[in-house]
């Protein structure tokens, strides 16, 4: 067939120097009427559901998997799906019920064992499952995953099946608003193959969502189609969904504008200016539940002794956010003026304007603020992030620039770029950085919980810059052990007022999803969690 | 002749000892890739000690390293992160990198000889001028530049080729990124040649096939051209390890899921057995590139002898 390819090759070059425009002499075929093909990455990890903590898995779990809950598209409020109902008295002890009719695509029931042993399975240490800590709030998790040694038992003890339909959680602590996380993909059901056939399942995932896997090329692509037999009501619009992955965001972005693509869900920053110029209304731009902050090290005393939160306070009035957000991002980012984001909605306890003055650019403010709190540590900040991703290099500069500017000294701030990511997390991990460095969170769960507690509350998983403040760690409890979600929600309300006062991290803006669409498909949209929601693309 | 083949295989080993070595160490001193698997969350300590356990980077480095090297003499090059065995994403890469470079060479020979020999003859004259300012332009162009400009014009403004490779990366995808890949080199070839040609034509033997009353065609053929490619040879020869490595950012540009790509994607996940185990390959082929241009020598050159 070689001679047969050359010889189309002849034709299509012949055409060129005639510049003759043929269309289609590329190949690359697209997978027939009605499927949508979509840019992708490689995914880093295994396709677990509870190994899958990056947006590129979480692509292809959000079209094979349903949970208990699911997060709505728009609103982000999490609805029941698989639970029929999750009971509680003391929010504590939970009791799940599970709806009829439910089964995975191979024809296996979905049972309340579906659960119980896929959580089981995540929780168990010797399974190395990267979300394994969204379990510590289930009863049992430290004789599963101890922090060291070997695991004493090799199932949860605060979950009981009861019948085919209902099973038990008890919880280490109250925590009130605990179903609502239950949308996030590692509480996922599996079926018995993965226990029984765990390389198979790998090779080719099997479970209960719109669509079924029909091909898994690792590292270059993904088909999936419909699923006929699924039984919940968001049914996949489109009769499939072509994964395709790209080595480089620009390339996809100009297949898309070739035509060869429909969906790019990652706008490359050097097109953002030309996007809407290229695609018009096809472009999508809308918060997701990612911030950027500037996180202090608290556990260096030149930054967490009495009278620096001035200083603290200060840095932050500094920065001139609407100026970076709109130069450097082109409005896919937004000042933020809280710690959490407005992807949450009023529900999940978004409120804007918590930061107050101390989020509003003011340098005259500023510089005082700075020089009351006896000035910068040493005379000068370093600014630390990887810069390998995200612009992040571009806005430390503009971020420094603004605060130098403001303190009249063109010394006081400079940039730290640290080469890879995996660098840079392990210089925060080991407290390393005595300066402040760039911290972002991607929301697990539309819950104001989700931006506050595991990130500020004392001795919290993701608290980097060892913050600690007893006050705010009370309003935290007191939150998660209320029954209804506008008082929690006011008491965290609260508790981002003391972070207000003591600034352990600077707010910076709110990431938005961006995404473009070709003419050939309709009706895109993305979730809170910057994934497109491919089961409602229209095609043709 | 065979003695010296098995002489130059031999000093392979401490190259590709120490090589890998280097390649290892170096990955091994961007620090610990455990902790970028967990993204903005702080990794588990208990999950991220058990991967540690078993990539076995809980141990010190030369035993990583003997333990690595113990693997790859039984043919097991590791697992990348997302499961796949290193083995498995050489099998996908290699061949599509090979296409490529194929196509790229083939362009850098057939159209950078034949320039170069163009223009040599015709020194001093406008041909000649017009092709060293040509290549000139090009070399200074970088690789980036070219690659992104042909790709708007060919695959989205004129709609004559698919601006991306799909997976299969066939030979006729493979013809703009190949062009754009040997460009450069296709430019210092054809300098290359044109100063060896220029030089010899006014040698000895030249004038005495001249004298003798040869035709010209078989003059420039047989007599000049032959003598004037060894320095060519030699930047080609190097070339196929440079462009199998380093296509890294025609192939990013492209969509080609080569080993520029595959590189890459090692380098910025910190997946040692990834990178290791392909840039060992590329050592190999480097290694094997050289000792087939030293062998060339000979034959376009009986003067040159191995013993």
């Amino acid at each position: 067939m070689r001679g047969a390819t050359r010889a189309r090759w002849a034709v299509c070059a012949l055409s060129a120097v005639l510049a003759a425009a043929t269309a289609g002499c590329g190949g690359g075929g697209s997978g027939g009427s009605g499927v949508v093909r979509a840019s992708w990455g490689d995914p880093q990890n295994q396709l677990e559901p509870a190994n899958t903590n990056e947006v590129q898995g979480g692509k292809v779990l959000a079209m094979i998997f349903r949970g208990l809950k699911r997060y709505d598209p728009r609103s982000g409020a999490a609805e029941n799906m698989l639970a029929d109902k999750i009971e509680t008295s003391d929010q504590q002890n939970f009791t799940v019920t599970l709806k009829d009719g439910w089964t995975f695509s191979n024809g296996e029931k979905v049972t309340s064992k579906s659960f119980v042993d896929a959580w089981n399975y995540a929780a168990l240490v010797d399974n190395k499952q990267k979300n394994a800590s969204f379990f510590e709030y289930v009863d049992g998790y430290d004789k599963v995953h101890p922090s060291g040694g070997r695991a004493t038992a090799k199932t949860l003890s605060g979950l009981a099946v009861k019948d085919d339909k209902t099973f038990t959680v008890r919880l280490r602590t109250k925590f009130s608003t605990w179903p609502d996380t239950l949308g996030y993909a590692a509480y996922a059901p599996l079926p018995r193959a993965f226990f029984d056939d765990h390389v198979n399942w790998l090779k080719k995932p099997v479970g209960n969502g719109p669509y079924t896997i029909d091909s898994y090329a690792k590292g270059s692509a993904m088909k999936l189609t419909r699923w006929d037999g699924y039984p919940g009501d968001d049914k996949a619009r489109n009769t499939g969904v072509e994964l395709r992955v790209y080595t480089d965001n620009n390339t996809a972005y100009t297949d898309l504008q070739a035509g060869n693509l429909d969906l790019v869900d990652d706008i490359p920053s050097a097109q953002l200016k030309n996007v809407k110029a290229d695609l018009g209304d096809r472009y999508i731009n809308q918060p997701a539940g990612i911030i950027q902050t500037l996180v202090f090290p608290m556990y260096d005393p030149n930054w967490s002794k009495n009278g620096m939160e001035k200083v603290r306070r200060g840095l932050s009035m500094a920065i001139n956010r609407e100026q970076i957000t709109d130069q450097i991002y082109q409005k896919t980012r937004t000042p933020a003026t809280d710690w959490t984001s407005p992807a949450l909605g009023d529900q999940g306890g978004y409120k804007a304007g918590l930061c107050g003055d101390a989020c509003t650019f003011d340098s005259a403010a500023a510089k005082k603020l700075i020089q009351d709190g006896g000035g910068l540590p040493g005379g000068r900040i370093t600014l630390t992030s990887n810069v390998d991703t995200g612009s992040h290099r571009v806005w430390m500069d503009a971020v420094c620039n603004s605060i130098n500017t403001a303190l009249g000294n063109d010394k006081a701030c400079i940039v730290n770029p640290v080469g890879t990511f995996a660098d840079f997390r392990n210089q925060i991990t080991e407290q390393r950085l005595s300066n402040p460095f760039r911290s972002g969170w991607q929301m697990d769960y539309p819950l104001i919980q989700n931006f506050l507690q595991p990130l500020y509350y004392t001795n919290a998983s993701s608290n980097y810059g060892k913050f600690s403040d007893p006050q705010f760690d009370k309003l935290v409890d007191e939150a998660n052990a209320d029954g209804s979600q506008s008082a929690a929600n006011a008491k965290f309300h609260d508790a981002e007022r003391i972070l207000a006062r003591e600034m352990p991290a600077i707010p910076l803006w709110y990431q938005n999803g961006s995404a473009g669409y070709s003419e050939r498909v309709s009706d895109v949209t993305l979730n809170p969690f910057s994934v497109p929601v491919y089961e409602q693309i229209k095609v043709g | 002749m065979g003695r010296y083949v098995i002489r130059r295989l031999l000093q392979m080993v401490p190259v590709f000892i120490g090589s890998t070595f280097l390649i290892f160490f170096m990955v091994y001193a961007l620090g610990d890739p455990v902790a970028a698997l967990f993204g903005d969350k702080a990794p588990d300590p208990a999950t991220a000690a058990r991967i540690r356990q078993e990539l076995y980077l809980d141990e010190p480095l030369w035993k990583q390293y003997g333990h690595y090297m113990g693997q790859i003499l039984s043919g097991n090059f590791g697992t990348a992160f997302n499961g796949q065995p290193v083995t498995e994403l050489m099998a996908d890469a290699f061949p599509v990198t090979l296409r490529l470079t194929l196509v790229a060479i083939l362009f850098e020979i057939v159209f950078g000889i034949t320039l170069g020999v163009l223009s040599g003859l015709r020194r001093g004259r406008s041909a000649d001028t017009t092709v060293l300012l040509l290549t000139l332009i090009v070399v200074s162009v970088p690789t980036f530049v070219s690659g992104y400009v042909l790709q708007y014009l060919f695959g989205v403004k004129w709609g004559i080729v698919s601006p991306s490779v799909s997976p299969e990366a066939p030979f006729d995808e493979l013809m703009l990124p190949g062009i754009v890949l040997a460009l450069t080199s296709l430019a210092y070839v054809t300098r290359l040649s044109r100063t060896s040609i220029a030089e010899n034509s006014r040698a000895d033997y030249v004038r005495t096939a001249v004298a003798k009353g040869l035709p010209r065609r078989r003059v420039v053929t047989r007599h000049l051209l032959r003598n004037s490619l060894i320095p060519v040879v030699t930047f080609i020869g190097t070339d196929i390890g440079a462009l199998m490595g380093g296509a890294i950012v025609t192939e990013r540009i492209f969509n080609i899921h080569g080993v520029g790509f595959q590189l890459y994607q090692g380098i910025l996940r910190q997946n040692s057995p990834t990178v290791v185990g392909f840039v060992t390959i590329l050592v190999i082929v480097f290694l094997l590139a050289n000792l087939l241009v030293d062998l060339l020598y000979a034959v376009l050159d009986p003067r040159i002898r191995y013993a």
